[in-house]
């Protein structure tokens, strides 16, 4: 079982949480402007990387609240967890520099 | 006392004699044995017979190694545990074993044919026999495969004991308290950290409780555990867990552990769980399982008195039982010369040690040739003989030649040792094949973890010792708790190496040379399997089964790895290795289910009106984990005459419905308004206070997600209902929104489920019966229409009164905190007025006015249109969720499947939910399906079963003939709209 690091709250066993997908994905500002192809990638197409990954977790057993991680998909370790609205360090997660 | 015990010594304690059955025959023991040392000091070498061949079979171990001496332990009826290894079954008074595997006894088995037609049931038997027929497999083979095999039978009646699980957090968790454990948790104790010792024997110790011969800081071995223990139980940071298996280690340092509380125990006691589970997250562990012995592999290798050396050293040394009279010696190591001297030293005959190498040189075999011991280097042993019970060892040359017959009584044997790294590769920590200790050891860590002593290849007692130190120095600085000092510990102890055999020797014969005595395997098995193309281990292992029973190859990988190397040519670590997968040992049901059995499987939630359902006579439905009222039967009523009357009433008069379960969400705050044109597909903005709506909710897919009514109680408070099933996941879903998208508006969310009661009362007389009872409500039509709410006071609670209608009925909901709702409830029933209904009863009421149940008329790819509620799209809003994905162009496809009804032609006959609609029954499959039926009842309101359908094109098809193919025959049905009550909706707006 995995130690997942609220931000809000600190360490707790992962069945406090649940999985969020992919992080970073935001809902576009105007659907209606979008292609669609556009709108099915933005719905469908994540980047499930081999290695760290960007995530949300919601610790909804326990402060309710979403948050971000950085999970290297190899190891299952996590390398950070930050709040909603922050950017990880670039040496947490390479692809926030992009 | 029995001739096989020695007159002193061991940690037996002689003064308290304790009588035991084995298969029914009554022996005695004593306290401090296992079951296993009590049966050989009892002369009791055969003890099972053997999974496939019925081979008669011995102890082999004296841990939790042991592939043979499985055994049941029956305290009655139903606890009977099967399959426990005696050699860890401690003796209790009056414990009661019996073998497995046998029939009819024993002694005389019938299933031992097999071992004469071997010859016919070689590797992969299974898979090349019993392919065809098929229904062969189902009524011949299945069966006949069953009865003959399985190990032991468990108990049919419920476990009567009580189990339990527990949460546990240290900065070091030290698994193994042999030399390298105790050393490791003496230390990161005395550094202050806090230290979980656990151990799956019953003393800790582990080899040092069979040292005699060395010395620690001045101290015989036995006291300086005796010391070591008392200095950690007097710390209290330091928790001791003996009878405690790590089980399996788990992501981020976290390791199950099993604790056998108390079946060591002739009467337990009543307070005590049977087992603990314990979930241990520890901030650094120290892996100290130490290694285990290797069996040699040759023919007969598997006779009862073979036995591995150092098991029967420990059961002279611990338990002070002979493992023989007369025992020879074969080896290729030299662990099994120091088991040679310590029975040579006990007076027992040692006439011939067979050391497989060509040469024997150093301290131990110097030291065994010096007291006198003849032995023969070059040797293998070629057979055994003996009946039940080893009565010779055929001791040859390599190339050959004349067979030398040693008579002996029991055969010891050692190959050399394997690290024990099942936890460390549990952990996916990277092993490492080692040459010269002939090992896999651990190499490249994951977890924060580390292996000390045995486990990680450093053998003999003033190493691992050592070892232990400084792992639990290090283990302990790294939990931050630096300072400590791994303190020197003078030892006086011979050592010896790694080294040893994998797989037989050369010249060995292959047939009868069990390598995993368990599932009868042999090494002429596994080499059947490298010729039959073979090359992976791991598919080795599925084709021959090695080391795939309970024991999961603790004695017989690394000799199947050793085999199969040398039969394709290549170096060990090209063969590859099996997973090490948990439990390390079996562990029960029991303990991983704890306390959840029974009434504590699953959480069950009732209404607040639970109590009055009951006393109405409700026979209740599981909705998820709530339990439903279904239906309110009077004598002599089955479920569709009780239902029968209930619609009656409603329609007549009124009906009482619990809808307690409706999932509610208070939605607060500046923007709330502005959040729900965002969710839902309605408009709210224009919502005004003390009115309802109809909501529809999205995923961003544009499929229907959700319903229910929402009203708004004040400009910036709205009161959200969902379904039953949907109010966690429509909570989360907002949440998502809420936080991660628009953070920026003022909103609050607020589960409030399980704060209100929901009293539906529906009907023509529901306004009548209910106005006696409201205080500040006006319910006069003008004042309170249909889709209205207010609040007010009903039977003076503070209440939320909804007028809304799932039945098409003149109906309120009323909403009361949630303890009041039993007196509201008792208030209108004690009217007399009206009749309470099921939700059997509020389904089919609903399906006559055609309104959807979100999850049986949708299935997750219906739109609102397609759902038939596309009224309810307010198509002029910028953004809501899912509006995106309901502007493609497939969305709006004519062939979509749609809401219709269905009437059959025959009035009495009701659809099957879920059949198919067809438009030519006579087709030939596979038929072009048009749709399916998701709701269908029998509705004595209109004298007829009525149906509805998602159809394709259903819109457009109103009045076709369609039909439904059924075993029996097709069903003629004529396709409707979807509304077959009432549908100008005059008796809602009463
Ligand atoms: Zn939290």
């Amino acid at each position: 079982m995995l130690l997942i690091d609220c931000p809000y709250c600190g360490k707790r066993p992962e069945i406090e949480f649940s999985y969020g997908g992919e992080a970073h994905v935001a809902r576009p500002a105007d659907p209606q402007a979008l292609s669609d192809d556009a709108w099915a990638a933005y719905l469908y197409l994540r980047s499930n990387p081999k290695g760290r990954h960007a995530e949300r977790w919601r610790h909804t057993h326990g402060c309710a609240r979403f948050f971000n991680a950085v999970r290297d998909t190899v190891s299952d370790f996590f390398v950070t967890t930050y709040k909603v609205g922050e950017t990880p360090p670039a040496e947490a997660w390479p692809r926030a520099a992009e | 006392m029995s001739a096989l015990r020695t007159p002193t010594g061991g940690r037996i304690d002689r003064s308290r004699k304790l009588r035991f059955s084995f298969d029914g025959r009554s022996f005695d023991g004593f306290a401090g044995d296992t079951l296993a040392s009590a049966l050989l000091a009892n002369g009791v070498h055969l003890v099972g017979r053997s999974f496939k061949y019925h081979r008669p079979r011995g102890i082999l171990s004296a841990g939790s190694d042991e592939p043979n001496a499985l055994v049941a332990v029956a305290r009655d009826a139903a606890r009977v545990t099967p399959n426990l290894r005696a050699t860890q079954v401690e003796l209790y008074s009056e414990l009661r074993a019996e073998s497995q595997n046998r029939f009819p006894s024993l002694g005389f088995d019938i299933g031992v044919i097999n071992d004469v037609v071997s010859p016919l049931l070689p590797a992969g038997f299974y898979y090349k026999t019993f392919k065809w027929p098929a229904w062969a497999w189902q009524r011949l083979y299945e069966p006949a495969i069953r009865a003959a095999a399985g190990l032991g039978r468990a108990p049919t009646l419920p476990d009567p004991d009580r189990y339990i699980s527990r949460f546990a957090h240290c900065d070091v968790l030290v698994i193994g308290a042999g030399p390298a454990g105790l050393a490791a948790a003496l230390v990161a104790a005395d550094a202050g950290a806090r230290v979980i010792l656990c151990d799956e024997q019953a003393e800790c110790g582990g080899s040092l409780l069979a040292e005699t011969a060395a010395t620690i800081d001045g101290w015989p071995a036995g006291d300086w555990v005796a010391t070591t223990l008392a200095t950690l139980a007097a710390n209290p940071r330091v928790r001791v867990l003996p009878r405690t298996t790590a089980f399996g280690y788990f992501a981020h340092n976290m390791v199950g552990l099993n604790e056998r509380v108390t079946d060591h125990l002739a009467a337990p006691p009543a307070d005590l769980p049977r087992e603990r589970l314990w979930q241990v997250r520890a901030a650094e562990v120290v892996i100290a399982t130490g290694a285990l012995e290797r069996p040699l592999v040759f023919p007969n290798n598997d006779r009862p008195g073979v036995m591995l050396a150092d098991a029967g050293r420990t059961y002279l040394l611990r338990y002070g039982v002979v493992p023989g009279r007369r025992v020879v010696i074969a080896t290729a190591h030299d662990a099994a010369y120091r088991a040679a001297l310590d029975l040579h030293a006990a007076g027992i005959a040692v006439p011939l040690i067979a050391d497989l190498r060509q040469t024997a040189t150093g301290d131990w075999p110097e030291a065994a040739r010096a007291a006198g011991i003849r032995v023969r280097t070059g040797a293998i042993i070629a057979t055994t003989g003996g009946r039940r019970r080893v009565a010779w060892a055929g001791v040859a040359q390599p190339d050959g030649g004349t067979i030398e017959p040693v008579p002996c009584d029991a055969l010891l044997m050692s190959g050399g040792w394997t690290p024990s790294v099942h936890l460390f590769s549990q952990s996916r920590g990277k092993l490492r094949f080692d040459a010269e200790a002939q090992a896999f050891l651990p190499n490249l860590s994951v977890e924060r973890e580390r292996s000390a002593g045995a486990c990680r290849g450093v053998f003999g007692l003033t190493a691992a010792l050592a070892d232990g130190a400084a792992a639990g120095e290090a283990a302990a600085k790294a939990a931050g708790h630096g300072g400590a000092r791994a303190p020197r510990m003078a030892v006086t102890a011979k050592a010896f190496g790694g080294g040893g055999l994998l797989g037989p020797a050369a010249g060995t014969a292959a047939k009868h040379a069990f390598v995993d005595f368990q599932n009868d395997v042999t090494a002429k098995d596994i080499g059947l399997a490298t010729r039959e193309g073979f090359r992976s281990i791991e598919h080795v292992k599925r084709y021959t089964t090695t080391g795939m029973a309970t024991d999961q190859g603790k004695t017989s990988n690394m000799h199947a790895l050793g085999i199969v190397a040398a039969a394709l040519d290549v170096p060990l670590p090209q063969v590859g290795l099996t997973t090490f997968r948990m439990p390390y040992t079996p562990v029960t049901f029991g303990s991983f289910a704890a306390l959840s059995r029974g009434d504590l499987f699953e959480p069950l939630r009732r209404t607040p009106l639970h109590a009055q359902a009951v006393a109405a006579g409700a026979v209740f439905e599981d909705v998820g984990a709530w339990k439903r009222a279904r239906y309110f039967p009077r004598a002599g009523e089955d479920m569709h005459a009780a239902v029968a009357r209930e619609c009656v009433a409603v329609r007549s008069r009124a009906g009482l419905f619990d809808g307690s379960t409706l999932g509610k969400i208070e939605i607060v705050g500046a923007d709330a308004a502005e959040f729900l044109n965002r969710m839902y597909v309605n408009a709210w903005s224009k919502l005004g206070v003390g009115r309802c709506r109809y909501g529809i909710l999205c995923r961003e897919d544009g499929f229907v997600a959700d319903d229910g009514v929402i009203g708004r109680i004040a400009a910036d408070r709205f009161h959200v209902t969902t379904t039953t099933g949907g109010a966690a996941r429509v909570l989360a879903l907002m949440e998502d929104y809420l936080q991660t998208e628009w953070p920026d508006l003022d909103v609050w969310l607020t589960s409030v489920t399980e704060q209100w009661a929901v009293i539906a009362l529906q009907g023509p007389q529901a306004r009548d019966i209910l106005a006696p009872f409201v205080a500040g409500i006006d319910l006069a039509r003008a004042a309170m229409p249909h889709m209205s709410v207010v609040e007010g006071q009903v039977c003076g609670i503070p209440a939320r009164l909804f007028r809304v209608s799932f039945t098409g009925e003149l109906g309120f909901e009323i909403n009361v905190p949630a303890d009041h709702g039993p007196a509201v409830w008792q208030a209108l029933m004690a009217t007399g007025a009206v009749t309470p209904y099921g939700t059997e009863a509020m389904h089919l009421l609903r399906a006559e006015k055609g309104y959807i149940i979100v999850g049986q008329e949708t299935d997750g790819t219906a739109t609102p249109d397609d759902a038939g509620v596309g009224w309810a799209v307010a198509r002029s809003k910028r953004d809501f969720v899912g509006k995106r994905s309901l502007a493609r162009a497939s969305m709006a496809a004519p062939a979509r499947k749609q809401l219709v009804g269905l009437l059959t032609e025959d009035p009495n006959l009701v659809l099957e939910e879920g059949a198919q609609l067809v438009d030519d029954p006579t087709q030939a499959p596979p038929m072009r399906l048009l749709g399916h039926v998701t709701s269908s009842y029998y509705s004595a309101s209109l004298g007829h079963s009525i149906a509805l359908a998602m159809l394709s094109g259903g819109r457009a098809r109103h009045g076709a003939r369609l039909f439904v193919p059924m075993p029996g025959g097709a069903i003629a049905v004529q396709v409707t709209a979807p509304v077959f009550y009432d549908p100008e909706g005059a008796r809602l707006d009463a």
